[in-house]
């Protein structure tokens, strides 16, 4: 922000003194009229307006000055402000992000953003300047003549009352409307992204309905800011015009007692008559800032909130070619923030270098959460794992999340290129990598797509099915060859043919990496050497799937295609309560 | 910092999604669209013309208020002060005074009071009114174009497009009327003082439209750019918050970070070319102004100096010139901001014209209670440039059937479950449901008989309950609990730490995949519809839940027509009847027994699924 400043003082100095040529020029017209009119001197006048010329010139180039850098330096500060947000945004842990709306998010990055720049670009620089000339013309008023000058000084009593109210008020109510506006952005972001549910149920006229309780909310909140507005202001505009009456009988009362020369008086009201527009633009300005104050606590609500999960100062760099790829948890408990109850109470688990272990478990049972720990998406509450020995935490973020490669179940494609949805962190990536982890994945129908690997993809490319963007999403993760692998249930919504192909493929890839696979069949089990299930947030059994099928009945009635329906359901439920 | 765009998002068929007038160059498009822009600024207005004209009423009479106190001053001064000197002590005048201004400053207070009031709830009436359309728009809009127009832009349209319009109407009113009387009426007391001074005024007038002309043109160019480059910021950061945990668990943030810096900074650079507009157009009117004053100056001092007009008049002259330019800096600001939100109105206008591509029928067939009997004649199908998927289909299911549809990835089998739902129109041929074309039902009636499960389950941030609900929105307790119940949803539900009102969180990411699915199954069931398609439904379900889901799905599809697409044949095997699709085509058709007993495609896929369970 330093630069700023300076550019700031900058601005004030420019507007100032094209105030001040502003105000000259009336003297030169008074001069004129005083000296060549009266005294015939042609010559005089063509001085005299050439003077006049100078200064309005001068005074239309330094507005243009100042309004040429302030935009440069208001715009900068915004974009630079987004931009921390931003990155801030981007530090902030996958714990953050599942609280945060992302409409909320937006509105902070955008409205407050602009709501802040354009108090820093007008609403700063005349609350400045309008400050300096009432104290100025005040200080005039009590040296022309001291117990109006006085009386003039003690509307600002009442002035300084209506604005501390109007403040106190106004706050709350763009704080609200702010909020309402974060809430409407996430509504709107809802229905667009779930328009196909909300199509495929016809529930547009309910999702209409409640987008017009949220619609009205902030026109609500906007009517009764209005009416702030309008009771502040108007009374911003009657305490000058009070004052003015009351200097005006007081006044005329002092010339007929003789205690104030008539010239005196017209004086006295012709400058106060300069106060009107600062005081009347003080209850915009004060508007405005208010507005600003609650953006920029919105925003620095963002971010002060301090990233969870960061390097530690002694965090070690290592490649993934260093990394032999042993995994252990030791006494891992997990519980997602302002929960409750725990997910995972105590997992111990040890994979060797080069080894695959399934996870099995029944539905909500915490694998996805146990899994998600490996990389740090989020920190274990008690406990720790460790890999090759080392505490995950110990890792330098950017080592560990390049020694581990995930796929989630719910593949995420962003709106670019096949390229660079599967390179994402990894711009190095060569092609032949890249055509690797292809085949690998069986995704080889990228090269079938309109503009191959350049095709766009995700919202707002080409639409994929869901089995493409699986396969996708596993090529990604098998990119760059990560010692770790995890994969979360990644063959989900693959046909049996393609998925007994990736298997196969994935095999070869699976012989030299250590990995954790959550699975949900039978079929990608046999991936695995050995199987862990988990249960009630502990791992209750480890073993070949042969040896878990033949002595554990829970694990039969997840995994198990031939029990009897009836007993599963029973233990599902008894699972998960 | 220099990030090629067009190399990271790379190519896609639809980048014209946006076919408003900022990418339509020729002269014909922009004309239509200005058209197209103002009639919804009449529409937008129409409603308030009344209170708009009290609005402009009360600004006058304000300002009329106003005006009097100077005049009142001096009334004061000239003949209220004498009756009071020299031994007189008569204060009647000085009273009168004072009463008149204080009628005119309590007249000037109420009616501020009264025009901010009410321009603020006609501006705010206006709002919520274009926020609505808008909404109600988009919802009304195909999937398909939901598809290349992309939620960030939907977003931006309702949040930044809307911002600008809301900074007009917070002081665009005030500004345009204020400075319009002031200019007109200041123009005539000019003439009226001196004509051959005013003529000399006159002369900046070309000045004047000439810096005008230019800065409309310009302007709203620059801020249609604007508008473009906030969507950007807006699609980049979105669809990046949206996919926070793929960003982390691969390192993307650098490379993020600098297409972040990339678009956030050609918005800052659109920005300041349209403040430079302004920063430009504003002190040159002043400039011009300046100058003319001077000019004034040097002639009315010339004519003065020869007696051709008097002193004074000169001097009132060059007071009211003042007040002759300074408004016009207001009405540039006015100008500026009109830009701005014209800019996001032509935006909106686009939006609001773009007409839905799968529309309601004019006269609609009414469909109250359907059978679900579903017919597909002739069908022919392609995605917007793409490839032909179904050429020529007939299909006929009788209601009360259930078809499983097997095939290959791009086989077509999605295709027909969107032709069902209508999320698309055939190309060709139609769909029909108990004989009536889908064309000619209403959206209600047509959702009421035929509802789509996906295998994108997209849940609502809100409770359980709230989400199941959103099958029938009429549904009591009981029954949001009865239809998890049947599904086997129950359980998991209660077992969450506020049970059925536990809020799911964004995008219901509180809940796992399987999880999402079952409620996803529960709404379904809740809605009850005469026509269910399944559309990978159960890929993310463990085995268990599965099984639960296949129990429940046996009494729920016994008497209601079905489509079922799986590539896990346990889902099948509750099936009447099994299509095998290739390239568009059916290539068996028959009971899932018959079709393993034929020995053709189905009983290979099968056998391959049996070997899988091992």
């Amino acid at each position: 922000m330093r630069p700023y400043l300076n550019q700031m003082v900058w601005l004030l100095i420019a507007a100032g003194a094209a105030t001040g040529a502003g105000i000259v020029v009336p003297l030169v017209v008074r001069r004129v009229v005083d000296g060549p009119v009266r005294h015939g001197d042609a010559t005089g006048l063509l001085t005299l307006g050439a003077l006049a010329l100078a200064l309005g010139v001068v005074e239309a180039l330094l507005i243009f000055i100042r309004r040429w850098t302030q935009s440069a330096s208001a715009l900068g500060m915004e974009a630079e402000l987004r931009r921390d947000l931003y990155a801030h945004l981007q530090r902030l842990p996958i714990a953050f992000h599942d609280r945060w709306q992302s409409g909320q998010l937006l509105s902070r990055a955008t409205s407050d953003l602009s709501v802040i720049r354009r108090f820093l670009s007008f609403g700063l620089i005349f609350l400045v300047v309008n400050t300096g000339t009432y104290v100025t013309v005040v200080a005039l008023l009590i040296h022309l003549y001291w117990p109006l000058g006085l009386l003039v000084a003690a509307s600002a009593v009442p002035l300084f009352s209506v604005s501390k109210r109007f403040t106190q008020q106004y706050f709350k109510a763009s704080r609200t409307m702010q909020d309402q506006l974060g809430d409407l952005a996430t509504q709107v972001e809802e229905s667009a992204q779930g328009i196909r549910v909300i199509k495929s149920f016809g529930r547009r006229r309910h999702q209409g309905a409640r987008f017009a309780d949220g619609a009205r909310r902030v026109h609500d909140t906007g009517v009764s800011k209005a009416r702030m507005l309008a009771n502040t202001w108007s009374q911003f505009d009657l305490i000058p015009n009070v004052t003015l009456a009351l200097v005006l009988v007081v006044g005329a009362l002092e010339v007929s007692r003789g205690a104030l020369s008539l010239g005196g008086l017209v004086a006295f009201v012709s400058l106060q008559v300069m106060l009107v527009w600062p005081i009347d633009a003080l209850g915009w300005i004060i508007a405005n800032g208010q507005e600003a104050m609650t953006a920029a606590d919105r925003v620095y609500e963002v971010l002060d909130t301090e990233p969870s999960i960061v390097d530690h100062p002694a965090a070690a760099v290592v490649t993934p070619r260093d990394v032999e790829g042993h995994v252990r948890f030791e006494g891992v408990r997990f519980a997602y923030p302002g929960a409750q109850t725990p997910v995972l109470h105590r997992v111990d688990l040890d994979v060797r270098p080069g080894e695959t272990l399934a996870v099995v478990g029944a539905t909500g049972s915490g694998k996805t959460s146990l899994v998600s720990l490996v990389p740090r998406l989020y920190d274990v509450t008690g406990g720790r794992i460790t890999i090759d020995g080392r505490d995950v935490r110990d890792y330098r973020l950017s080592s560990l999340r390049r020694i581990v490669g995930v796929a989630f179940e719910e593949p995420t494609l962003f709106s670019m290129s096949v390229r660079e949805n599967l390179a994402l962190g990894r711009s190095d990536a060569s092609d032949a990598e890249i055509t690797e982890a292809l085949a690998v994945a069986q995704a080889d129908f990228v090269y079938d797509l309109p503009w191959g690997l350049d095709t766009r993809v995700g919202e707002q490319g080409l639409s994929l099915s869901g089995g493409q963007r699986q396969r996708l999403a596993l090529a990604r993760a098998v990119l760059g060859k990560p010692r770790v692998l995890v994969l979360d249930d990644p063959l989900s919504a693959l046909d049996v043919h393609t998925e007994a192909l990736v298997e196969e493929a994935l095999a070869r890839v699976l012989k030299g990496t250590t990995a954790l696979l959550v699975v949900h069949r039978p079929s990608t089990v046999a991936l695995a050497d050995r199987v862990a299930l988990l249960y009630d947030g502990e791992i209750t059994a480890v073993g070949t799937h042969s040896e878990l099928l033949a002595t554990v009945p829970e694990y039969r009635a997840v995994l198990s295609a031939s029990t009897d329906a009836v007993s599963s359901g029973h233990l599902l439920e008894e699972g998960a309560a | 910092m220099s990030v090629d765009l067009k190399a990271w998002r790379g190519v896609a068929p639809d980048d014209d999604a946006e076919r408003t007038a900022a990418e339509a160059a020729d002269e014909a498009s922009v004309v239509r669209l200005r058209a197209r822009t103002r009639r919804l600024l009449g529409s937008l207005l129409r409603p308030h013309r009344r209170a708009l004209r009290v609005v402009v009423a009360l600004l006058l009479a304000q300002n009329a208020a106003a005006m009097a106190g100077p005049y009142l001053v001096k009334l004061g001064i000239d003949r209220g002060i004498p009756p009071l000197s020299g031994g007189r002590d008569d204060p009647t005048v000085l009273v009168a005074v004072a009463v008149a201004f204080a009628v005119a400053i309590v007249t000037e207070f109420a009616t501020k009071r009264g025009f901010l009031a009410l321009s603020g709830r006609v501006g705010q009436a206006i709002l919520l009114d274009l926020r609505r359309r808008v909404y109600d728009h988009f919802q009304r809009l195909s999937v398909a174009f939901h598809e290349r127009y992309t939620s960030g832009r939907v977003v931006a349209r309702l949040t930044s497009d809307m911002d600008s319009i809301s900074e007009l109407l917070d002081g665009g009113i005030e500004d345009l009327v204020l400075a319009g009387l002031s200019v007109i009426s200041v123009a005539a007391i000019l003439l009226w003082l001196d004509w051959p001074m005013a003529l000399v005024t006159m002369a900046s007038f070309p000045f004047l439209l000439i810096l005008s002309r230019w800065f409309q043109r310009a302007s709203a160019r620059a801020y249609r750019r604007t508008r473009e480059a906030v969507a950007l910021v807006i699609v980049h950061f979105v669809e990046s918050m949206g996919g926070m945990r793929a960003v982390h668990a691969f390192r993307r943030e650098p490379r993020n970070q600098e297409i972040f810096d990339a678009v956030n900074d050609d918005y800052r650079a659109a920005n300041l070319t349209a403040n430079r507009l302004i920063a430009t157009y504003s002190p040159s009117i002043k400039l011009v102004g300046n100058v003319t004053i001077a000019v004034v100056l040097t002639y009315g001092g010339y004519r003065a100096l020869h007696g051709q007009t008097e002193v004074g008049v000169l001097a009132a002259f060059l007071l009211y010139l003042r007040r002759f330019f300074e408004p016009m800096q207001e009405l540039s600001q006015f100008y500026n901001s009109l830009q701005s939100a014209t800019a996001a109105l032509e935006k909106l206008a686009g939006v609001l014209d773009e007409p839905p591509s799968v529309p309601e029928p004019a006269r609609p067939e009414p469909l109250p209670a359907a059978r679900g009997d579903l017919r597909l004649d002739g069908v022919r199908f392609a995605y917007r440039g793409e490839r032909v998927v179904l050429s020529r289909l007939d299909l006929h299911i009788p209601s009360g059937q259930t078809v499983a549809v097997v095939g290959a990835t791009g086989a077509g089998k999605s295709t027909i479950a969107k032709l069902v739902a209508r999320f698309y129109d055939p190309s060709e041929g139609t769909v029909t449901l108990d004989g009536v074309d889908l064309r000619d039902l209403t959206d209600d009636d047509l959702r009421r008989a035929v509802v789509m499960v996906t295998q994108e389950n997209f849940l609502f941030s809100g409770t359980v309950a709230d989400n199941i609900r959103f099958g029938r929105p009429d549904a009591g307790r009981q029954e949001v609990e009865d239809a998890a119940r049947a599904i086997g949803a129950d359980a998991f539900i209660r077992a969450l730490p506020e049970g059925y009102d536990t809020d799911v969180r964004k995008r219901g990411g509180r809940l796992s995949a399987g999880q999402r699915q079952l409620v996803a199954f529960a709404r379904a069931f809740l809605a009850d519809p005469a026509v269910l398609i399944l559309d990978e439904a159960t890929s993310s379900l463990d085995i268990p839940s599965e099984r639960l889901v296949q129990r429940a799905l046996r009494t729920i599809l016994a008497d209601r027509t079905a489509i079922v697409i799986a590539h896990r044949l346990s889902t099948v095997e509750i099936a009447d009847r099994v299509l095998v699709l290739d390239a568009g085509r059916v290539v068996e058709d028959g009971p899932p027994d018959g079709l393993v007993a034929d020995g053709g495609r189905y009983a290979t896929l099968h056998q391959e699924w049996r070997d899988s369970l091992v």
